[in-house]
């Protein structure tokens, strides 16, 4: 299976920024299309375009910070607590992130409330947190959070568009299709999650197939 | 199936410096939290009392001006500041010609997820509900919260009876929860298929509120009646 691929679990050769740190977590070891981590609020959050966007922005946000601090206090924590640090530092990062959304819009709020404590349980940040960051140096594991974030978000957005498209007839909130346009209800609820997310493994593992084939 | 690598033994650490480690990052992390607290607690009150703001405007149609009353212990209402943070408060609508309109009135109840926040409009003399809102909730996307957004389920609170007995002491008829498509009489709310949970609470909690605010409200109807003129060129200026 493809969330076996060990490739995304970098090895702690080389100690310059590369770019394809960068570039593994946007395609080849997309977070979500590929690793299948974080799939609580991948199926949640994903019912329309402009909530799969802010989460995913959040998630980033949360996956950069602690993989920078975790990176840099690779060499002083001591291997026993370090699950617990690490889960520390990320609950804290998701406070910080809870509080800046608030200040910065109360309907964005209101809209990720209950999600935005659940990325302190993404397991994809911890993933990268103990498979990367706390072998790797801070610059690499920057490049790494960045692609991983990124690739989140390009991830959660496909599916969210996908599904506020179908279920509700709309993009962003502006209505795509004519007015006697019928909404597949299943699209927004949990199970239409679950079919649009089978629907893009199926797209890449396809085009993933004929790329090896070539 | 992958093979497991067999565990590596683990360098003893000794419990100092684990304990070093966590109680280290603990103050470093709590730190961080108060500083972020702290950096946006005015930003986030202000966002907050905008959206109250607003809401108000919103649950009680065409006012122009507001002002808060407070309710005391022996059922008494007072003029209030605006940011005053006693317990029992009514915001009082008034129009262009300082004449009220009605009372947004906020309540909290159980929902499906977590407590629900909401703000409705009261009209005092025609003693109904006439407008509705959702400060705070945290309902299912998608689901739940179509109580925010649905409009047929908003329509309920358009004009929502909360008649009173002839002695003014308690309502006629509670506000009652129905299902979907059972609405028969002006009390009862209206619910929403695939928003059972959250719709019913909605309707349960204007009838926990009302029961308790409408007769006071009526007892006190003259103190908000016209807009008192004291503080009248700090209201609305925002």
């Amino acid at each position: 299976m493809a969330a076996n691929k060990e490739s995304s679990i970098g090895p702690a050769a080389g100690t310059t920024p590369s770019t394809d740190e960068f570039i593994k977590g946007l395609w080849r070891d997309n977070p979500v299309f590929v690793q299948v981590l974080g799939m609580c609020p991948v199926l949640a959050v994903s019912n329309t375009a402009e909530n799969a966007l802010a989460m995913g922005l959040a998630t980033a946000f949360v996956l950069l910070m602690s993989n920078i601090l975790v990176s840099t206090l690779r060499n002083f924590i001591p291997k026993q607590v370090r699950i617990a640090s690490y889960i520390l530092i990320i609950a804290t990062f998701v406070t910080i992130t809870d509080y800046v959304i608030q200040a910065i819009s109360v309907d964005l709020h209101k809209s990720l409330g209950a999600f935005i404590s659940l990325i302190v349980v993404n397991c994809l940040i911890l993933s990268r947190a103990e498979a990367f960051a706390s072998k790797n140096t801070v610059g690499r594991s920057i490049m790494d959070a960045a692609g991983m974030g990124i690739g989140f978000t390009f991830a959660l957005f496909c599916l969210g568009a996908v599904r506020e498209l179908f279920g509700n007839g709309t993009i962003f909130g502006l209505g795509v299709f004519p007015d006697n346009f019928q909404e597949w209800i299943v699209m927004i609820l949990p199970a239409g999650g679950f079919f649009t997310l089978a629907l893009w493994l199926l797209i890449f593992n396809v085009a993933e197939a004929r790329k090896a084939k070539a | 199936m992958s093979t497991t690598a067999p565990i590596q033994p683990v360098a003893q650490t000794s419990s100092a410096k684990m304990l070093q480690a966590m109680v280290g990052i603990g103050i470093m992390c709590a730190l961080l939290i108060v500083l972020t607290f702290e950096g946006t607690l005015p930003r986030i009150e202000r966002n907050k009392a905008e959206a109250l703001e607003k809401a108000i405007f919103k649950v009680v149609p065409g006012i122009t001006s507001k002002q808060t009353f407070a309710l005391s212990s022996d059922n008494q209402f007072s003029l209030v500041p605006d940011d005053s943070d006693a317990n029992q408060l009514v915001y009082a609508g008034y129009d262009a010609d300082d004449k009220l309109v009605g009372l947004a009135i906020e309540a909290s109840g159980m929902g499906f997820a977590d407590v629900i926040r909401i703000l409705y409009g009261y009209d005092v003399e025609g003693e109904k509900i006439i407008g509705f809102y959702v400060l705070e909730s945290k309902e299912t996307p998608g689901l739940g919260d179509k109580i925010e957004k649905d409009p047929s389920f908003l329509a309920n609170f358009e004009a929502l009876d909360v008649s009173l007995t002839d002695d003014k002491r308690t309502v006629e008829n509670k506000i009652v929860p129905v299902k979907h498509g059972n609405k028969e009489n002006p009390w009862e709310v209206d619910g929403i298929t695939g928003a059972t949970i959250s719709s019913r609470a909605i309707g349960n909690i204007l009838g926990e509120s009302t029961g308790s605010w409408a007769p006071k409200l009526a007892m006190n109807q003259k103190v908000f009646a016209t807009k008192q003129p004291q503080k009248s060129e700090r209201d609305g200026s925002e």
